[in-house]
């Protein structure tokens, strides 16, 4: 009779059953991470590991929603082939204000991030690794690489503190030791990025997903969520009064669900913020959409970075808007043209109307700039923000009426 | 600049772009002078087209006046991509 395997190392682990998966360990450490999750597979090959990932239909969880086996497979396969070549990097950045998953998720789980990095890094042979993390949470993600030898290779970074910090070529011109700033680009950091190496950046939450598909696989992935939004996702869910939750959800969720879970009384809202100062709003009425491409196109948002931030029915609106494109104005790099100017001539012309300014020709105005600045600027910095005000304006269009008519009873502090 | 002979395939739409630098660019407007079929200016001095950013199809007739301004740009703004 043949022995039974030690299971006293690596007891057999079952697959994260339900919703609860990237958040389904009880506490950060290493041992805790190992029981709950098995062992990390020894090695993923990078032809194994694009295959899971498309079969998954993971699709990247910083903002951009691309899906993740692209971005492998837009490293050129001759550099796929030669080892020591790629540079990997984890960003943590979360340079948007509303949104809080990111360092959540390295609190909690910093395992499988570090985990999702090592299968990355492997797959590809690569030449370097980072960790693009905010200050914050530099102490715990430190202490968690420290705990393991396989580690010991991946560089931890702070990151520069901006809206825009998390933008991929800001990344790697931050690890350069240049401004953190945006990069004029005409080819892909996947061909040349850092130190002109191909250089392939995921999500820090992305690289927890790739650590756990490396592990079940891909039919296990999609086995929550929806066809369109297959997985979990993690949200930062708020509204006024309520403070911030960040909540690991099926992918596709309706997102009168999601805040109502937080504790939000959904009746009391007029529109939820969809995917952070970047996105869009979604009027009260169309509460019960899911949380995924489809059912979020129409009104110009998409699940993104995954923020929810409900507006009450009593809070001015266009007031709202004007300071949130007040700040976004703030927060250009300063390199390009029609967005140093563009976005702070705006945002003006969102806070007269705010004010009270009953200029009829002010609607027209903020539609006319944001006309000007989208496309026209190295990053999408004028692009989300012109997508947000013309949300704001398309959606609050009976607000910015009462604002010229004189007569908004709103709260406008 | 070397540029690839038009394809025939696609005769009737351009094949190179006019990449505009906008972390470089600086509004002098010298390449509005050059190619004001397929630039206007902003209010801010900006070269501007009318439906695209960053990336400005260049019809073949405007590939000479296009290549001038490449090199013509003090700030060294733009370049051409063939597609």
């Amino acid at each position: 009779m043949s022995r039974a395997p030690d299971t006293t190392l690596f007891p057999p682990v079952q697959a994260p059953a339900g919703t609860t998966r990237l958040t389904a360990a009880r506490a950060a450490d290493y041992g805790t991470h190992q029981t709950t999750f098995g062992p990390l597979p020894a090695h993923t090959d990078s032809a194994a590991l694009l295959a899971a990932l498309r079969d998954s239909g993971l699709e990247g969880r910083g903002g951009a929603g691309f899906p993740a086996w692209r971005k492998l497979a837009a490293v050129p396969a001759r550099e796929r082939a030669r080892r020591r070549r790629v540079v990997v990097i984890g960003n943590a950045a979360e340079g948007e204000p509303l949104s809080q998953k990111d360092a959540t998720l390295l609190l909690r789980s910093p395992h499988l991030v570090i985990d999702g990095l090592l299968t990355v890094a492997g797959a590809l042979g690569a030449h370097s690794v980072y960790l693009y993390a905010q200050a914050s949470v530099l102490e715990a993600v430190g202490r968690a690489l420290a705990e393991r030898a396989d580690a010991a290779g991946i560089e931890l970074r702070e990151a520069a503190e901006s809206f825009i910090s998390g933008e991929a070529s800001a990344v790697v011109n931050a690890l350069a030791g240049r401004e953190p700033v945006p990069q004029d680009r005409t080819v892909r950091l996947t061909e040349s990025g850092l130190g002109g190496r191909p250089t392939l950046l995921h999500n820090v939450e992305t690289l927890a997903h790739i650590a756990l598909i490396a592990r079940f696989g891909a039919a296990w992935f999609r086995s929550v969520g929806t066809k369109g939004d297959p997985g979990t996702r993690l949200v930062t869910v708020g509204s006024d009064g309520h403070p911030s939750t960040v909540l690991e959800v099926a992918g596709g969720s309706r997102i009168g669900d999601v805040l109502r879970f937080t504790g939000v009384d959904t009746g009391t809202l007029s529109a939820v913020l969809v995917g952070g100062y970047h996105g869009a709003w979604l009027p009260a009425y169309a509460l019960e959409a899911r949380l995924d491409r489809a059912d979020l196109a129409g009104f110009g948002a998409n699940p993104g970075a995954g923020i929810l931030m409900g507006l009450g029915e009593r809070r001015c609106p266009i007031t709202v808007a004007a300071a949130v494109a007040t700040y976004l104005a703030g927060e250009t790099a300063g390199q390009c043209g029609p967005c140093v100017n563009g976005l702070p001539a705006m945002a003006a012309v969102l806070r007269r109307l705010a004010r009270g300014d009953r200029d009829p020709g002010l609607p027209g105005e903020v539609r006319r700039l944001a006309a000007i600045v989208t496309g026209r600027g190295s990053c999408n910095h004028p692009d989300g923000t012109a997508r947000f005000v013309l949300s704001t304006l398309t959606v609050f269009a009976d607000d910015v009426a009462a604002h010229l008519a004189g007569h908004c009873r709103k709260d406008h502090r | 600049m070397n540029l690839r002979a038009p394809d025939p395939r696609s005769a009737a739409d351009p094949t190179v772009l006019l990449h505009i630098d906008w972390t470089k660019c600086d509004g002098r407007g010298l390449c509005t002078e050059i190619l004001p079929e397929l630039l206007a200016r902003d209010e801010w001095g900006y070269p501007l087209s009318y439906g695209y950013g960053s990336n400005v199809p260049v019809p073949d007739r405007l590939l000479d006046a296009a290549t001038d301004a490449v090199s013509l740009c003090p700030r060294q703004a733009l370049t051409l991509i063939d597609r």
